[in-house]
């Protein structure tokens, strides 16, 4: 029991894909203007990476190595073929301002670089708990990262009004600068920064 | 003539597909330590993502399309939903025909480009630039300029990016924010800097 929390929940601190592993940045930046759509997308993320990892351990022992990167990412196109069509069918609105990024997430290199460095090593009920796992991780820095965002970018969290806007008769003026996707590179770069202070074995040396 | 030159322009610079749209983040990223492996693997992604997009529009208008199918006579059939694993495919396939054809043809390039090549199959801002080209609805001449433009765009931003990382080597940086922290806050700061692009209307 130990092992599988320890499989669980090492990505998300310690051994974080985001933060650690330069993995999956692009989705990262680009759907994290708003709390809702970051959690639609991170449930994809999980979905898509739990049943990927699952997949290809079942089948780790029978592909052969020289095609593996074609059979997974088959697998994985069809997970997220998947994904899409029920984000379209239950979270249309979502699905609108994904736009293409649920789509990307085939190519998220979480997904890829998971089924490459453990499903392919490791018995299919562990690397299901590793992709849940390393999908938290990737939550963990996408959930920070869109909170700060829509709390100080437009005064709401989920769509709801937290601090009143300047513009609308309150008393906060906005920060707009959170509202462009740039904002999310310096916010992923202070959580770095917070991460490594906290942990320094994480330091990089050039 | 003019419209293409205008997507052109514009997948370039005011909506760059690194530093505007965010894609292909993850090499972006890790490839970036040196001008030369960086200029390498953005001509690959040029040459890539020309190749690719139009070839997927092809497919797209042709084939998978709600009523593409009509010139076999099948004219109800809708196989959009296949689109994302066609793409995928698609670009798998050609990354290794050009890595075939790189090593018969031009094997200095090909020693080049090195690992590079595979890596562009999982880069995202090839698949990006084919569901891009979906979305907005090109046409075969379109696709063509926005893929070499964004490829174009993408290997701008990257080989930007090495130079400022080279640059970097000689100043002190805080330890927790060496390497991967210092980076992200330095494509923060291009990226800020590729939004003065993003009122210019063509």
């Amino acid at each position: 029991m130990a092992k599988y929390k320890k499989i669980l929940f090492d990505p998300i601190f310690n051994n974080n894909p985001i933060a650690l592993g330069v993995l999956g940045v692009c989705s990262a930046l680009a759907v994290t203007s708003k709390l809702e759509t970051s959690l639609v997308m991170s449930m994809a993320v999980i979905f898509v990476l739990a049943f990927s990892n699952l997949a290809v351990s079942l089948i780790r022992n029978h592909i052969p190595t020289n095609i593996r990167i074609i059979v997974e990412m088959t697998i994985i196109a069809s997970l997220v073929i998947i994904a899409d069509q029920l984000i379209k069918a239950f979270f249309f609105d979502a699905s609108k301002q994904l736009s293409v990024y649920v789509g990307l997430i085939i190519t998220n290199c979480i997904i890829m670089g998971r089924a490459e460095a453990y499903a392919l090593q490791n018995p299919p009920w562990q690397s299901f708990v590793d992709g849940i796992g390393n999908g938290l991780g990737y939550t963990f820095i996408l959930i920070s990262v869109a909170f700060v965002r829509e709390l100080l970018g437009s005064g709401k969290l989920l769509g709801y009004t937290v601090i009143p806007l300047s513009t609308e008769g309150g008393w906060y003026v906005s920060n707009g600068l959170l509202l462009y996707p740039a904002s999310a590179f310096f916010l992923i770069g202070f959580i770095i920064w917070i991460i490594r202070t906290i942990k320094p074995e994480q330091i990089e040396e050039e | 003539m003019e419209h293409l030159l205008n997507i052109f322009i514009k997948s370039i610079f005011i909506e760059n597909i690194a530093l505007g749209l965010f894609l292909g983040m993850c090499t972006f990223l890790a490839v970036s330590k040196r001008v030369d492996t960086a200029a390498g693997l953005g001509i690959a992604v040029i040459v890539v993502q020309t190749i690719t997009v139009p070839v997927n529009n092809l497919i797209y208008n042709y084939v998978l399309r709600e009523g593409a199918l009509s010139w076999a006579g099948l004219p109800n059939v809708d196989l959009e939903f296949l689109g994302l694993i066609t793409y995928i495919g698609v670009i798998a396939a050609m990354v290794q025909i050009l890595e075939m054809a790189l090593d018969k043809y031009f094997p200095k390039l090909y020693n080049a480009l090195g690992i590079f090549l595979p890596l562009i199959t999982v880069n995202c801002a090839i698949l990006g630039g084919a569901l891009f080209m979906v979305e907005r609805d090109y046409t075969f001449a379109e696709s063509v300029s926005f893929g070499l433009g964004s490829g174009t765009g993408w290997a701008l931003a990257i080989v930007a990016l090495a130079g400022i990382r080279e640059k970097m080597r000689y100043s002190n940086v805080p330890p927790a924010l060496r390497g991967l922290g210092i980076t992200f806050i330095t494509v923060g700061l291009m990226a800020l800097a590729f939004m003065l692009f993003s009122g210019i209307e063509l």
